[in-house]
């Protein structure tokens, strides 16, 4: 039996890649370690080596082939003593073209993407696909004029834009972090800004947090603006002292005389199946600190314009990403500076019956959950927060005022959440509009486990955030 | 003719053998080491009589300033902590007389009187401060660990042991990013050099070739441990060597030789050459706080910095050398406690800040 040679996930949350290259044709002998292709990911490009020994029989996806679903057969082997003539004919016209010399620009023609074959592609199980399906499911529409154009860019895309724009506006704004430069961005967050930027602002660090985000932070009381990539927020554990202790106190420890205009960026939250060290929601912790901006993002739009009114702030802001929003697209309007406010929430779906509060991935939930609801005749408000602090309370508690129902749903611990917030606020500022008590639905109450099942099970999902709407509505 | 006083952490009390050139006993040249340049010994500083007067005065006046903080502490008008910077004053007036101020920056920790006083800045602003009132320089919000003057690049004032070395190579990164000429000094004691962000700091410092003057105050004691109870390497100075930075050990207490040193610091940092480590051997008098009780260490060995390092006593007998008068330097003497005093009534009568101050400067903009 020939091997069949399958699309790899090269990262947990790869589900599909562009199959860039073949290093080998049919009829090549190749053996273990041998390299047979170039696959690129939505982060990187990834070379993909022969584990067995034998003659490629097949090459059953041209190279330049977007869209390959993990798990594809992409070529066959036969090994050695095997019968080649027995192996699965390939699909012949994407034999035929992987032959053809290919011209400057691979991309150019696009092959046909073949279906994964047996049925559904082995992939990874992680609860995180479901949070991102809820994201894929939900339209956002960027508050621009009518008329503007808009283009449809990923997370990821947006926040180097944003990055760009701001460096080629202000040469006081530099980026700092562990493999932002050569590397293009372990998330690819920062690619080409080295190319555009140079070495003396695109600055790759060695793996020390505490020291470059005291070094960031001293540049920025003499006077630069730094924006200091963490490659998670789990890392920045090193480095909360300075944000906390030098960054967030700096200004009113000095009587308004010295500022930390600083920017600490990087992913943050639940990512897919990286277990408890590397998935956790530091938005609550940030957000008790006053003297910090803090700012969470879902949208595309929103991540452009928020993070270019980040780098402009006067103060020290901290920026939470989401690594499974990265590649997710928005329209994000075509405008020549969209800049947007800081510590203002937006209403990602005007509704009625009750407002669903979220922010970061939890507003792809909330927003999903809305039209679900809508099935059932329950019209809900979605408030996406945008920014964790200073927090929007007058957005939430006009909400309320008119829907007198409220659900909390965040990606993250239950415990001294935003979540508890904003329900100590309905109760201080909003009781007599409560015509329920507010539920919160968020993760457990537990470290992040690993095991697929119980990453799932520990998850904030759409179903929960619809029944906590329901009981609220007295229709549950 | 300066005498050298070097007291040893292990037996501060020891007579310190008198040295001609205190930088010697630090010479850094060992098998290990390759023949990467390095800097020259430094040399003592030759200091005209008006520079010696200079440095007598500002070293003067640290230490009636911090009688006098000591003062108001025990009557209760300044509260919290207040590290005093008694005993250590060479140090600060012999490095800063080196620098630029304005264009030089200087960050330290949480000792930090002396260090301000030395780069200029009114000691009414500052006693004001420790007293917590409207008219102190961080409009009495900070208190006596924080404090800072961005017009004369004085940035702290750091509470955290440790932090002011990863801040301090973030402004020498500022002074190489924005081609300024400028250099930065961060001060830190022997207990904050054994804090891992010192020497990630070193390394990017290093890495970067930024021009920062890495000063440690080894006053012998972090706290109530010594040197030798809490640092395997106790030479400090060479806690850069595995960086690649050079270090130089100074007699902290003479603060001709601490000028030398800086002149030969700064030149080597101006130059481009990357950061230098300059282990200043001192010591502090007083406790760690206004509230430490010092019973690490006996009465005896403090006494005997006392009546044989201090640098006070040692410029004076220097300037009498050179021909100041007796009533120059009791006019001198005089004009200081006059400063001081005044320094010590403003900040006693200043009110303290309005009610709605706390409120202000949390964040810069308004969102």
């Amino acid at each position: 039996m020939p091997i069949e040679l399958k699309m790899p996930a090269l990262s947990p949350t790869m589900e599909e890649g562009t199959l860039a290259k073949w290093l080998v044709k049919e009829g090549d002998t190749v053996k273990s370690g041998d390299i047979l292709a170039e696959i690129e990911t939505d982060k990187a490009t990834m070379e993909y080596e022969a584990i067995d020994e034998g003659t490629i029989t097949s090459i059953a996806v041209a190279e330049g082939t977007e869209g390959v679903k993990v798990g594809t057969v992409i070529a066959t082997l036969t090994e050695e003593g095997e019968d080649a003539s027995a192996a699965t004919p390939a699909p012949k016209k994407e034999a035929a073209k992987a032959e053809e010399p290919k011209a400057e620009e691979p991309k150019a023609e696009k092959a046909e993407v073949p279906a994964p074959e047996g049925g559904a592609p082995r992939q990874m199980e992680t609860g995180a696909r479901d949070l991102v399906a809820a994201v894929e499911a939900t339209s956002d529409d960027p508050e621009v004029p009518e008329g503007t154009e808009l283009v449809k860019t990923t997370v990821r895309e947006a926040l180097r834009d944003a990055m760009a724009e701001e460096m080629r506006a202000d040469g006081d704004v530099f980026v700092m972090g562990e493999e932002v430069a050569q590397y293009q961005g372990a998330y690819k967050v920062t690619q080409g800004l080295l190319d555009e930027f140079g070495d003396k602002r695109v600055i790759d660090t060695p793996i020390t947090e505490y020291g470059f985000a005291g070094i960031g932070s001293g540049a920025a009381m003499g006077g630069l603006k730094p924006i200091i990539e963490f490659m998670t927020f789990n890392f920045a554990m090193q480095a909360i002292d300075h944000i906390i202790n030098s960054a967030a106190k700096t200004n009113y420890m000095s009587g308004g005389q010295m500022r930390c205009p600083i920017v600490f960026r990087g992913p943050n939250g639940a990512a897919a199946r990286v277990g408890a060290q590397h998935s956790q929601n530091y938005a609550p912790w940030y957000a008790a600190v006053p003297g910090l901006i803090v700012i969470a993002p879902y949208s595309a739009a929103d991540a452009k314009g928020l993070l270019k009114a980040a780098i402009r702030s006067p103060d020290p802001v901290v920026f939470l990403e989401n690594e499974l929003l990265y590649g997710q697209s928005f329209d994000v309007p075509k405008l020549d500076d969209y800049v947007l406010p800081i510590g203002k929430a937006r209403i990602a779906k005007a509704g009625t019956d009750v407002t669903i509060v979220s922010y970061s991935i939890g507003v792809g939930l909330a927003l999903e959950a809305a039209k679900q609801l809508a099935e059932e005749g329950i019209d809900a408000e979605v408030i996406d927060l945008r920014t964790i602090r200073p927090l929007d309370k007058a957005t939430v508690l006009k909400s309320l005022k008119k829907t007198n129902r409220m659900v909390v749903v965040e990606e993250g611990w239950p415990v001294c959440s935003i979540a508890s917030e904003l329900m100590a606020i309905a109760m201080e500022d909003g009781f007599d509009d409560l015509d329920a008590p507010v539920k919160r639905v968020t993760n457990e109450d537990v470290p992040m486990p690993y095991a697929a099942n119980l990453e799932k099970a520990a998850l904030v999902n759409v179903a929960d955030v619809v029944g906590a709407a329901k009981s609220v509505c007295y229709k549950g | 003719m300066a005498k050298a006083a070097s007291p040893r952490a292990a037996t501060p009390a020891r007579k310190a053998p008198a040295r001609k050139a205190p930088a010697a006993q630090a010479a850094p040249t060992s098998a290990t080491v390759s023949n990467r340049e390095r800097p020259a010994d430094p040399t003592r500083y030759e200091a005209s009589k008006a520079e010696m007067l200079e440095f007598y005065r500002q070293m003067l006046l640290i230490r009636r300033f911090e009688e006098k903080a000591g003062q108001l502490y025990g009557l209760g008008l300044i509260g919290g902590f207040c590290h005093l910077y008694i005993g250590q004053e060479a140090v600060a007036v012999g490095l800063q007389s080196a620098l630029e101020v304005g264009k030089d920056s200087v960050i330290t920790g949480y000792r930090d009187h002396g260090h301000m006083l030395a780069y200029g800045i009114d000691p009414k602003v500052i006693m004001a401060e420790l007293t917590g009132r409207a008219a102190g320089i961080s409009k009495g919000k900070g208190g006596s660990m924080h404090m800072f003057s961005v017009e004369h690049r004085f940035y702290g004032g750091h509470g955290i042991v440790g932090a002011q070395v990863s801040l301090g190579t973030g402004l020498a990164f500022k002074h190489k990013y924005a081609g300024d000429g400028g250099v930065a000094m961060a001060y830190f004691g022997d207990g904050a050099a054994n804090q891992g962000q010192v020497y990630e700091s070193f390394n990017m410092a290093e890495l970067w070739k930024l021009p920062i003057i890495f000063v440690i105050e080894n006053n012998q004691y972090a706290m109530g441990t010594s040197v030798n109870r809490a640092s395997s390497e106790d030479q400090l100075y060479r806690r850069g060597e595995s960086f690649r930075i050079p270090g130089i050990q100074v007699d902290g207490m003479d603060v001709l030789a601490v000028r030398g040193a800086a002149e030969e610091a700064v030149a080597w940092v101006r130059a481009g050459k990357g950061p230098i480590l300059l282990e200043l051997k001192t010591y502090r008098y007083r406790g760690h706080s206004m509230s430490d009780p010092a019973k690490y260490r006996s009465r005896d060995e403090v006494q005997a910095v006392r009546d044989k390092s201090d640098p006070i006593d040692h410029l004076k007998k220097e300037l009498e050398a050179v021909g100041v008068t007796e009533d120059e330097l009791k006019k001198l003497e005089k004009d200081i406690r006059t400063i001081v005093a005044e320094a010590a009534d403003f900040a006693e009568e200043s009110p303290e800040p309005e009610a709605g101050e706390l409120y202000t400067d949390v964040l810069v903009g308004s969102y």
